[in-house]
């Protein structure tokens, strides 16, 4: 596959939109789902975005959740805390808006370096309908120009794991400055990158002749990237669908393309970029050869351990039909099943239309059923939360932590390599070990 | 409503889930959001457990509110009974479903389950972690053993001549600190006072094994936080004694080896000849001497932080210089043990006031759990591990327990492990200025000239120490310290761990005393004021 996807069907300027799409139906259950809560994202938010804090609203148990996903007690004091609702709040007789703008003076005495403050909504805050978006206006009143104030919603009733940095950055949008109608057409990539993967990115459009490219979240809350009618943004995730559509009320154009993983993702992705602004195709091609041909050595060599091997998917981060993509097409992996949480088909129309015709999706999750399903089907390698490994590696079934995919460096052609190694490793592990 | 960096205990559910994977025929139904499924992690993660815990949970979502949510919880309930078919059942609320106001007991009982189902009432908003384990327990061995309660005012028979005493092992969890070896290291113990263990409760424990509590002669709690509410019970409804000394440390040991005698009428003279810990005579021998009246500070749940104090000052040579636990339950017990060292309890599950406290106090080693060791690691202290929460490294490949003799020696190994490598520290330190070993030397098996990359010298171990070069350190408004270069010299030659604490308190003797500059003299001064 890897060799026919970097000599043809890239070069073509717009590739024509032809729908061949599972022939499969989408399995949709609902029972039991393990899956993490949108407060997860903030575990990787606060490390993107450098001045930053993210104060959750609501019970120990998110506390708890972010300090067990945050997996190491991280031994400097964090850019993020809970404000944990007690049965004084619950009872009425402390105000719960005057017990926020407490604790929220209190955290910004203490961190003078804080210029963004999220207050993120959780079940509990929800479920009481304790109105942040109020609460974030009144304080923001109060801190601005200092301290700008937002807020969000990462609670589990409304958000799966990734959709919490859907709506993080969803709540930033309104934020973004406006830009001028004379402005030239920029490029606004979407979703959280790595830095460094951000900088590689960021040389490729340089060498392209594509400019300005901005990106969304920014590394410091005082560089808000602006947006306008001839703003394009091109999605870095495939979990952004709110995002998406408020871009695209302030004028925004989204960019159709597959998700940057392996060589053929990361080439359609710059190429979409690339052709919006007509960069001539030679000069493309000779841009991403390099890297593409490095990404080619370094897929390969993982394919003797992958090739021909089958893999399921738990659902986890919405991440899993680009990654099923790329290991069906540059790793020759069999696809028993892909779960999703969340199958959002307009930003994945690229995604399923490279998936194999055969593949079963599911979305949403029954967690027993799925185990049903995965253990008759026996497959080579199965992608699933923390929760899941261990019990099925003690069933002596090969797992892949899928949370390693979310917080690892994948995207990009010099990523590849890495990421398909993440998922060779726990087969090379398994062959190395005689006890 | 409060701000909360990092918490000590998880939400009650938690607890009760501790329990729940404990055992091996229980299934916990928890009403809860998507999400709350996070908590299995910890059992699989943490723990490594190979099972998943035995919980369902009715992922609930924000449009399922508007309808039926009780019938989710139903529909949830009777599928995980025909899947799983476990002995028993515990049905609850976490803190989102506490909200909704569903009623999972009368929902479980509708169902109408033939096998005993425990309903659980354990206030989110208001309690924790380990509250929850022990109410859970509680309600279990009620909800179980209660069925074969004796009549009111029941007298224990005495125990048939030549049959051995039994009982029941009572507190160890899932996700608990060293529980899993504890119980074999005092099973062992009890075995060779000619004890039998009857049941552990809850680890390993059948719902069979709680209903059959009430058959030993008497109950030994392991871990007050999770079985005192439940061993209480069983005092009052089947007549069992309770061991109350927890036997972690050698006095303590031998306390609890006491206790059971007393209970059982055995006689311990033999098994206490033994002399079966190396941990007095590690203490007694010369090369102890350097433990003697090292400063430190404790602070862990109340059953491990009391019996660490006790070690620290009786079988280490310690001085006790700070106590605190986050166990608001067990604080009354705290507090008594800190007078006990003419201390005052620190009661406290707010991360940033232990921080304070043991940045405060300067102590030379922290006991802690692994938030301290975090906070120790930063301020460059030592720091052992004594108590939950519990992280991967609590969990051992190796043997090794914090209770009974094997305990005792396991605790001396590791409280001194973090000091040994504060003496290399200190002979690092007296090497300071030294032409061969000073700080930017690369280590001497390396080969000789090279400059390391990234210095790791201590000074950089010890951030307070920036100010070190400056001739100004501490200002008030009324007084201002001036150190001439001789005495700032000679403070540099003191070993980098106790130099902030001597160069405070050099300061603090001349400002009291209207000092100044600082020469040689008022440094040898403060030194022989302050001497201990």
């Amino acid at each position: 596959m890897t060799s026919s996807v970097l000599t043809q069907p890239v070069a073509c300027a717009t590739p024509p939109v032809q729908r061949h799409e599972s022939e499969k139906p989408v399995i949709r259950e609902r029972g039991q789902r393990e899956v993490f809560c949108g407060l997860t994202g903030i575990v990787w938010l606060h490390r993107k975005i450098q001045d930053a804090f993210f104060l959750v609203v609501g019970s120990r148990t998110c506390a708890h959740l972010i300090q067990s996903a945050a997996g190491v007690m991280i031994f400097a004091e964090p850019r993020f805390g809970t404000a944990i609702i007690d049965e004084r709040d619950l009872a009425g007789l402390a105000d719960m808006n005057e017990e926020l703008d407490r604790v929220v003076t209190r955290l910004l005495q203490r961190r003078p370096d804080i210029k963004l403050l999220f207050l993120v909504g959780s079940c509990p805050s929800e479920v009481i309908k304790l109105d942040l978006s109020r609460a974030a206006q009144r304080l923001s009143r109060q801190y601005m120009p200092d301290v700008r104030i937002l807020n969000y919603s990462g609670s589990g009733i409304e958000t799966t794991f990734t959709q919490g940095e859907d709506a993080c950055l969803a709540s930033l949008v309104p934020e973004l400055p406006v830009e001028a109608e004379e402005a030239p057409a920029s490029l606004m990539v979407v979703g959280s990158l790595a830095d460094v993967v951000e900088d590689q990115f960021r040389r490729l459009f340089d060498e392209l002749g594509i400019g300005p490219v901005h990106f969304l979240p920014p590394r410091n809350s005082r560089s808000l990237p602006p947006v306008g009618p001839n703003t394009r943004y091109l999605l870095a995730q495939p979990f952004l669908g709110d995002t998406g559509r408020i871009l695209e009320d302030r004028g925004a154009k989204r960019l159709s393309a597959p998700f940057p993983l392996g060589a053929e993702g990361t080439t359609l992705w710059l190429k979409a970029a690339a052709d919006a602004v007509g960069v001539d195709p030679k000069h493309f091609e000779k841009v991403v050869a390099p890297g593409q041909e490095r990404a080619r050595v370094a897929v390969e060599r993982q394919k003797e351990v992958l090739g021909g091997k089958s893999i399921f998917f738990f659902p986890d981060s919405q991440l899993e039909p680009p990654l099923a993509r790329f290991l069906a097409r540059e790793l020759d992996m069999k696809l028993i099943e892909v779960g999703t949480p969340f199958l959002h088909r307009q930003h994945l129309e690229r995604e399923l239309d490279l998936l194999p015709r055969d593949v079963q999706l599911s979305e949403g999750q029954d967690v027993e059923k799925q185990l049903d399903r995965c253990r008759d089907s026996n497959p080579d390698l199965i992608v699933c939360g923390l929760g899941l490994a261990n019990p099925l590696e003690a069933e002596g079934r090969a797992t892949k932590w899928s949370i390693e995919l979310v917080f690892t460096p994948i995207q990009g052609f010099e990523q590849a390599g890495d990421l398909a190694e993440l998922f060779a490793r726990p087969l090379v592990r398994r062959t190395r070990l005689e006890v | 409503m409060q701000l909360t960096v990092w918490t000590y205990e998880g939400p009650p559910h938690v607890g009760a889930m501790r329990i729940a994977t404990a055992m091996q025929d229980v299934h916990y139904v928890l009403h809860a959001p998507q999400g709350d499924t996070y908590a299995d992690l910890l059992f699989t993660m943490i723990e490594r457990r190979q099972k998943r815990p035995p919980v369902t949970y009715t992922t609930f979502q924000a449009r399922d509110l508007g309808t039926d949510t009780a019938e989710l919880f139903k529909s949830a309930m009777a599928e995980a009974y025909e899947r799983f078919k476990p002995a028993a059942m515990l049905v609850g609320s976490s803190c989102t479903a506490e909200l909704i106001q569903d009623d999972p007991a009368g929902l479980a009982k509708a169902l109408n389950l033939p096998i005993p189902v425990v309903p659980l009432e354990l206030p989110s908003y208001q309690r924790k972690e380990n509250w929850g384990a022990s109410e859970t327990f509680y309600h279990l061995v009620r909800g179980l053993a209660g069925a074969k309660a004796p009549e009111a005012g029941w007298k224990r028979p005495a125990r048939p001549e030549g049959q051995r005493p039994r009982c029941n092992l009572l507190g160890p969890t899932a996700l608990g600190f060293r529980h899993r070896d504890d119980i074999t290291e005092i099973t062992r113990l009890l075995t060779s006072l000619g004890v039998d263990v009857a049941s552990v409760a809850p680890m390993d424990a059948t719902a069979a094994d709680i209903q059959n509590l009430g058959d030993a002669d008497f109950n030994v709690v392991l871990y007050p936080e999770i079985a005192d509410t439940a061993a209480k019970w069983l005092q009052r409804t089947f007549a069992q004694p309770y061991t109350k000394t927890v036997p972690i440390g050698v006095g303590a040991t031998r306390d609890f080896i006491a206790e059971v005698a007393e209970i059982t009428g055995i006689d311990p003279a033999a098994v206490l000849a033994q002399a079966p810990s190396r941990l007095p005579w590690y203490s007694r021998s010369v090369d102890s001497n350097y433990l003697t009246g090292k400063r430190v500070f404790i602070f862990g749940d109340a059953t491990h932080a009391i019996a660490a104090a006790r070690i620290a000052d009786k079988e280490f040579g310690f001085k006790v210089v700070g106590l605190g636990t986050y166990s608001r339950e067990q604080a009354r017990d705290v507090r008594d043990a800190a007078k006990l060292y003419g201390l005052e309890a620190l009661i406290s599950d707010d991360y940033l006031e232990v921080e304070a406290a043991i940045e405060a106090l300067e102590p030379e080693m922290v006991l802690g759990s692994q938030m301290e060791r975090h906070i120790a690691k930063r301020l460059g202290i030592g720091c052992a591990v004594i108590s939950a929460p519990v992280h991967v490294q609590d969990f051992p490949a190796r043997y090794s327990p914090q209770m009974g003799f094997e305990g005792a020696n396991v605790i001396f190994d590791t409280w001194v492990h973090p000091l040994m490598m504060g003496l290399e520290e200190h002979l690092l330190g007296m090497f300071r200025e030294d032409f061969e070993f000073h700080g930017d030397a690369q280590a001497s098996h390396l080969g000789h000239g090279a400059v390391k990359e990234r210095s790791d010298s201590p000074e950089q171990a010890f951030p307070g120490e920036a100010a070190v070069e400056t001739k100004t350190t501490t200002t008030t408004t009324e007084w201002t310290a001036v150190w001439v270069s001789d005495a700032e010299a000679e403070l540099k030659k003191i070993p980098f761990f106790v130099r902030g604490k001597a160069r405070k308190n050099t300061e603090l003797y001349a400002r009291e005393n209207g000092i100044s500059p600082i020469t040689l003299e008022t440094l040898y001064d403060a030194k022989a004021h302050f001497g201990r």
